[in-house]
Parts: C-alpha cells; sequence; structure tokens
C-alpha cells in the first residue's frame, strides 16, 4: 500500500539549532496516525513541513507517491492537506457558516454573484449544515457567532471545515489542550469519524491516554528524528514514554531498555 | 435539515446597532416633545448636512477599526485634499472635474502610505496615523500657505446645491454620503471582502492561516479609507464654498465617536457601517436637538463625552459576557 502522506530524511536548520535531523514520516490510508515526542523533538517542525508552514533544507515529500513542494500553507490546501490549528482555528465574531467558508465563499450564480460579487449565503449555510450532520455536531443556528459556542463546539467547528475541504489528509495539532474530558472526548468522537469516512488523520498530541485511545499507529519522534513506529496495542504508556525520552529504544519491534538510569527512574526495570 | 434559524427576538437582541438604534429614537423622541421644530423635514435635512462630512470620514474609519486599527490623520488628510482641489482648480485652471480627481488621488496616496507602514514595518497604526496627522497637517499649511481658497467654480460646489423631495430641501451631497453608507454596508455584509475585513480584525493569523492575503487587505483597506476621505474633502468643500486649511481638525476624533456610539468595537472584527449612519445621527441630534432647547454648546461636548463612554462601557461589558 501506498502512504497517503510520505516523508523522506527531511531536514530543517536553524543557525546551529537542527530542528528536523533526516526525519521520515509515513501516513498510510485511513489510518488515525499520532505523532508524540517531548518538547524539542521537532514534531511542530515535522507538521510544519508537512502541511507548508515551513520549507526544509533537504529531503523530501510523497503525496499518494509523488513528490511535491508546497512553499506555503495554501498550496498544501489545494493539494487536500488541511490543518486544524490548536487556539486558532476560527474568527470568533463570525457566524458558523461563514467560518467554514472563510477564504474559499461561494458567490451566488449570474450577475449577482459575477458583477456584484454577492455572497450565496443561503447554499453556503446549507452546505455547512450537511458537514455538521455529517460529523453530528449538534449545533442550534448556523448564524450564531462562533464566539457564543463552547469551546468543544467550537472546535468542532474548526474540524468540521478541515474535514469538509481536506481530500486527502486531515491534521490536527494538539486539538483537545484546550478542552475539557467531555468536550475532548467529542473531539476524539468526531476523529474516529473522519476516519471512518476514509480520510487519514495525522493527531499531534501530548496527551497519551487520547493517542492510546484513538491512534492506530503511533510516530515517535526524537532528536528530530523518527525513533520508532508503534502500534498502541503491542506497548503500554510507560513504555512510550520511556522510547519518547529515550530511556528505551526500539529494537525488531520489542522495547530495550537504552538508558538503565532512566528507565529505573520511571520504574520500568 | 435539523438546523434552526435564531429566533427573532434573538436576532434583533444580538444585532449590534439594536442599542444605537433605540438610543437615536429615544433621543429623538425626546427633543420632538422638548422643541416643535425638531421634528420638520427641513430640520432633518439639516442634521443630515451637519453630520455628513463627518459621517462619511467615519466610514473609512469604521472599515480601519474593523480590523482592529485606529485613523487619527483622516481629518487632517481631508483637509489637504480639499486644498489640492480647490487651488488645482481656482490657481493652476485645471478643469474642475480633473483637479476633485487630483484630489481623491491624493488622499488615496495617504490611506495607502499609511496601509504600507501598518503592514511593512507592523507599526502600531495609533503612531503611524498619529505620525501622519502631523505631517498632512504641515503640508496643508505649506502648500497652502495657510490662505483660504476662494472663488471655485460651480462644478466643484455642484454637491452643496439642493433638490426638493416633499417639500424639503436636500442637498445631492447628503444624497451622496447616504448611498456611499448603503455601498459599504453592502459589501462588508454581502460579499467575500467584508467578510475577510472582518475575520482580519478578529484574528490576522486565524484570516492568514484560512488563505486570506492579510497583508494585501490591509493596505487595501487603508487605501480605500483614504479614497473615501477623498470624497468627505469634496462634499466639505462643496457644503463651505472654500478650500479651507483648517478645516477637520478634529474630526479624526469625531469620526471615532460616531463609530463607537454606533456599536463597532474598538477591538475590532465587530460592528456595521449602518452602525455608524447611526452613530453620526446620534451625534447630530443631539447637537441640534440641545441647539433648539437653548443649551449652550459646551453641554453638547460634554454629553457627547458622556455618551462615548457609555457606548465603549456597553460593548467591554457585552464582550466578557460572550467571553
Amino acid at each position: 500500500m501506498t502512504p497517503v502522506l510520505q516523508a523522506r530524511g527531511l531536514v530543517k536548520r536553524y543557525g546551529h539549532v537542527t530542528a528536523l535531523d533526516g526525519a521520515d514520516f509515513d501516513l498510510m490510508p485511513g489510518e488515525v496516525l499520532a505523532v508524540i515526542g517531548d518538547n524539542g523533538a521537532g514534531k511542530t517542525s515535522l507538521i510544519k513541513a508537512l502541511t507548508g508552514a515551513l520549507q526544509p533544507d533537504e529531503g523530501e515529500i510523497l503525496l499518494d507517491g509523488k513528490p511535491v513542494r508546497f512553499r506555503d500553507p495554501l498550496e498544501a490546501r489545494r493539494q487536500g492537506i488541511e490543518t486544524v490549528y490548536q487556539d486558532l482555528a476560527v474568527a470568533a465574531s463570525l457566524d458558523i457558516a461563514t467560518n467554514m467558508f472563510l477564504g474559499r465563499e461561494v458567490r451566488k450564480r449570474g450577475p449577482l454573484g459575477t458583477v456584484f460579487r454577492m455572497l450565496d449565503k443561503k447554499r453556503m449555510r446549507e452546505e455547512s449544515a450537511r458537514h455538521m450532520e455529517d460529523l453530528k455536531i449538534g449545533l442550534r443556528s448556523l448564524t450564531q457567532p462562533v464566539e457564543s459556542l463552547s469551546g468543544g463546539q467550537r472546535q468542532g467547528v474548526a474540524v468540521a471545515r478541515a474535514v469538509a475541504w481536506a481530500s486527502n489528509v486531515v491534521v490536527m495539532d494538539e486539538p483537545t489542550a484546550a478542552l475539557g474530558v467531555k468536550e475532548s472526548g467529542q473531539v476524539l468522537d468526531m476523529i474516529r469519524r473522519v476516519r471512518d469516512r476514509g480520510t487519514p488523520v495525522v493527531l499531534i498530541s501530548h496527551n497519551m491516554p487520547h493517542v492510546f485511545e484513538i491512534a492506530d499507529r503511533i510516530h515517535v519522534q526524537r532528536l528530530g528524528r523518527r525513533v520508532a513506529q508503534l502500534k498502541p496495542a503491542d506497548h503500554n504508556m510507560a513504555e512510550v514514554v520511556a522510547i519518547m525520552t529515550g530511556a528505551m529504544t526500539v529494537t525488531d519491534g520489542k522495547a530495550v531498555v537504552a538508558d538503565k538510569g532512566a528507565a529505573e527512574a520511571i520504574g520500568l526495570s | 435539515m435539523a438546523v434552526m434559524q435564531a429566533t427573532l427576538p434573538r436576532r434583533i437582541l444580538s444585532t449590534p446597532t439594536a442599542g444605537p438604534l433605540a438610543a437615536l429614537i429615544l433621543a429623538c423622541a425626546f427633543f420632538a416633545f422638548k422643541s416643535d421644530q425638531f421634528l420638520t423635514g427641513g430640520n432633518f435635512s439639516l442634521i443630515i448636512q451637519q453630520v455628513m462630512v463627518v459621517g462619511t470620514l467615519a466610514i473609512g474609519q469604521t472599515l480601519i477599526i474593523l480590523t482592529a486599527g485606529i485613523d487619527l490623520s483622516n481629518g487632517a488628510i481631508m483637509a489637504f485634499g480639499g486644498i489640492v482641489m480647490t487651488k488645482l482648480a481656482v490657481e493652476n485652471g485645471l478643469p474642475p472635474l480633473l483637479a476633485i480627481a487630483a484630489g481623491l488621488a491624493v488622499c488615496a496616496a495617504f490611506g495607502l502610505a499609511n496601509g504600507l507602514l501598518v503592514m511593512k514595518i507592523n507599526l502600531p497604526p495609533f503612531i503611524v496615523t498619529l505620525g501622519m496627522l502631523n505631517v498632512v497637517f504641515a503640508l496643508t499649511h505649506i502648500y497652502s500657505q495657510d490662505q483660504t481658497v476662494t472663488n471655485l467654480p460651480p462644478a466643484m460646489t455642484f454637491l452643496g446645491q439642493t433638490f426638493r423631495v416633499g417639500g424639503t430641501n436636500v442637498t445631492y451631497g447628503s444624497l451622496l454620503t447616504i448611498l456611499l453608507f448603503l455601498l459599504f454596508a453592502y459589501l462588508l455584509s454581502q460579499t467575500a471582502w467584508g467578510r475577510h475585513v472582518y475575520a482580519l480584525g478578529n484574528s490576522p493569523e486565524v484570516a492568514r492561516l484560512t488563505g486570506i492575503r492579510t497583508r494585501r487587505l490591509i493596505v487595501g483597506v487603508y487605501t480605500l479609507a483614504g479614497l473615501v476621505y477623498g470624497i468627505a474633502a469634496l462634499l466639505l468643500v462643496s457644503r463651505t464654498g472654500v478650500g479651507d486649511p483648517q478645516a477637520g481638525q478634529t474630526d479624526n476624533l469625531d469620526s471615532i465617536t460616531a463609530v463607537v456610539l454606533g456599536g463597532t468595537s474598538l477591538f475590532g472584527g465587530r460592528g456595521t457601517v449602518l452602525g455608524t449612519l447611526i452613530g453620526a445621527l446620534i451625534v447630530g441630534v443631539f447637537r441640534n436637538g440641545l441647539q433648539l432647547m437653548g443649551v449652550p454648546s459646551i453641554y453638547q461636548t460634554l454629553i457627547t463625552g458622556i455618551l462615548v463612554i457609555l457606548a465603549v462601557t456597553v460593548d467591554q461589558l457585552s464582550r466578557r459576557r460572550t467571553r
């Protein structure tokens, strides 16, 4: 099976700091892939490179097996890669339908649209309603401003927008970080539904229980590289954290203690 | 489809212009009760003439405030534009229409300069336009040599002439002002450009990440505002019949007053241009009504000040409620 999105040997340097040091990445069709790593491991740089927010110095990115190059986020979006940013997702005072179509507005047919540039608000509302229903996001009204929604509903709007436009990949950066328990659960349900519709999801998260609950595979990033690809079923949380921090390494699919002192410190040997 | 429309009372309550409109109606009712000259067509025509220059400036101001900016230089730009058009026509003998076009272009150019400074160097709009205010004020006095330009060609004061509607004289300038308000209300509420202006005012980063070309949008908004100031200059010239280097010195603050009274948030992203029209009318109605009641003009200023503080307080409280 060809990975939907793939990266080989990505390198990104900022002066003397190497953010990405030959990082690989593979996202398979129809999966939820969690990307985890300690602070400074290069998670954010990796995701930014994959979504066009930064340009790697070396290495290549392949979409459906074909090499691609994104000069800015807009180009990645045009290729069907949508990103949900943690707290930069929606314009607060605008309504839900407007947010869904922000930057991609639909104009009326005929001279009203072409000459007078009039928006087709009805159509945008109807299509928004359909997308919200697909993801089972219950909302009273699509004309209410997003700021009147709860944090979870707001995130729901952002996810719905990403899913609506993502033909290839949805990337979510810490989508539950700012949410409470119940709302986080709603977002995780939503991620499942997105996957079940056939769109693969990349989930960046610090929250191990969430990762274990929802991920089909885990990409562990450390010191600017991918150090392991795991299945949550094969490892427990403590092991994964140990791999993430370098206390253990993965050899032939088995986690092996690499740093005895560190492993003992977290009670793993 | 399971999505319901918002109910009517809810929609009215969530309409940001509801409060200002109620205030305007109350003020009108009060003054109609206090003075029998107030509720006449002639008096309303006068109020509109009195507010049309500041009202037009306030259209540009609304655009800029919606992007979370502010423009302190608009009155000065208007004064300079007025001097440019009148001097070119009277002293350089340019055809009036060409002179007007040159004045509009100069105002748009100052708007462009503001926009470029805000966008390129990422300076706060308050500082950029404060500097521009002084630059343009000085240029106006240098270029005009402090002389008022008189003997304008009739084509230049055409907007000050009147036509009759049902027994009331209405100036063409008042009509143009109303049309401008309607045009910008349409652009802001019915086009993608308008949505983008609001999104930019909410958060430039959100707007950028959704693919809006925010830098171009900012420069465009300031330039367009400059062009509107040019139209205000033409309205001013046709109303006063002269090119006056002293004109518009407090109009920057008056235009901000109109915007704020109209329910537009100084934090950006919320408000409407029709609200600004209501805000300008509130100021006009208070000035006019108090004058009819024989209240000294300094009290008019006092009351306007209190109204502004009230309006900003309401804005702040309603924001706190939704957060």
